[in-house]
């Protein structure tokens, strides 16, 4: 199967979405990410129970944080797929990646030291 | 454990908004048990006050640490002399952190980053009830173990007042009536008469009233024992 997704989204893998923590989708937004999102396996199939709905809960946190910053929430999202469903995470990436576009780039300044 | 909430980002961005560098101090008792002021707490407000600063185009370097207590002069020490490099200190402890710091680095300026709210238990994941107010003269054994000073919205002693209502305070439709309780918990054991007798007036000279108190172990002054 080759299915293309756009090519400036990085994917860090974890074990887990569970192991995906508020600081982690945090620190992506501060080092200057236009977006961020949350792959995790379909609810209720979570082979650690519950990870992929700490992490949607972690994600919903995140969006309060963004929102309380003037930054628009939907540049973090979670997403549920199976690991067999190759098309679904290229069809999720092209969404996220259309809605980071629509959004336009970050709104944190670029050239920042800190 | 005493029980705190996290200030609002806009009154702590607003506390240190011509500062360029702060450190923000965390401290691993209380407030990292109810979730509030421990490490966690304490990475999570410093990524977001820089997300913050960086969209204002006004970059705040942040340094972050966890004290084991801020409460303990020898814990305290640990930050040395280094917290004047920076403009500010946030502290993420109760309220006594902030103040143990000002005591020993009279030269920085401390800022509280949560509201210390009571002394009490989380009754849920995520939820915290106040149980005790500290009044220096414990008496729950005569209310069945639950505390009407610090449960009882008028600290009443003898009893409910009228606005009792179906087991609920009449201050707060949230809160159950703690008279209720008491008198259903004696009712249940066998013992309401232990409810009927006059009690002495309760002396609030070793409550807050007294002003501010002072706890002596004259066996720990003196040395270790
Ligand atoms: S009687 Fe006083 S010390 Fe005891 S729980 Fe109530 S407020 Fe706290
Ligand atoms: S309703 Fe109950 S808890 Fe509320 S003030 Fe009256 S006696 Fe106290």
């Amino acid at each position: 199967m080759r299915l293309s997704y756009p090519a400036d989204i990085k994917v860090i893998q974890v074990p887990c979405t569970g192991r995906v923590d508020i600081i982690h989708l945090l620190n992506a937004i501060e080092d200057g990410a236009d977006g961020v999102y949350v792959a995790g396996c379909l609810e209720g199939e979570c082979h650690y129970r519950e990870g992929n709905l700490k992490a949607r809960r972690k994600v919903t946190y995140v969006k309060k944080v963004l929102t309380d910053l003037g930054i628009e929430p939907e540049r973090v999202e979670m997403y549920n797929l199976s690991s067999a469903q190759g098309a679904r995470f290229a069809e999720i990436a092209n969404e996220m990646a259309e809605k980071i576009k629509t959004l336009g780039p970050t709104p944190l300044a670029k050239d920042s030291a800190a | 454990m005493i029980v705190a909430d996290r200030k609002p980002i806009e009154e702590l961005l607003g506390m240190v908004e011509d500062c360029k560098k702060i450190l923000v101090v965390g401290c691993k008792g209380c407030v990292t048990v109810c979730n509030v002021g421990g490490l966690k707490e304490v990475e999570v407000l410093a990524a977001t006050m820089k997300i913050a600063r960086k969209k204002a185009g006004n970059p705040l370097e942040i340094a972050e640490h966890v004290l084991e207590r801020q409460c303990d002069r020898e814990y305290v020490s640990q930050l040395g002399e280094e917290v004047n490099d920076y403009d500010a200190v946030l502290s993420m402890a109760c309220g006594v952190g902030p103040q143990f710091l000002s005591e020993m680095y009279k030269e920085q300026s401390f800022f509280p980053a949560v509201n210390t709210t009571f002394f009490g238990g989380a009754t849920q994941h995520g939820v915290w009830e106040e149980r005790c107010a500290g009044c220096g003269t414990c008496g729950i054994h005569m209310f069945g173990g639950l505390c009407p000073i610090a449960r009882c919205a008028k600290s009443l002693l003898h009893g409910p007042c009228g606005g009792s209502s179906n087991g609920i305070c009449e201050v707060n439709k949230e809160t159950e009536c703690i008279w209720d309780s008491i008198v259903k918990k004696k009712m249940e054991a066998g013992q309401l008469e232990d409810l009927l007798g006059v009690k002495n007036f309760k002396s609030w000279k070793t409550a807050r009233d007294g002003g501010p108190r002072r706890s002596i172990r004259e066996e720990l002054v003196q040395g270790n024992i």
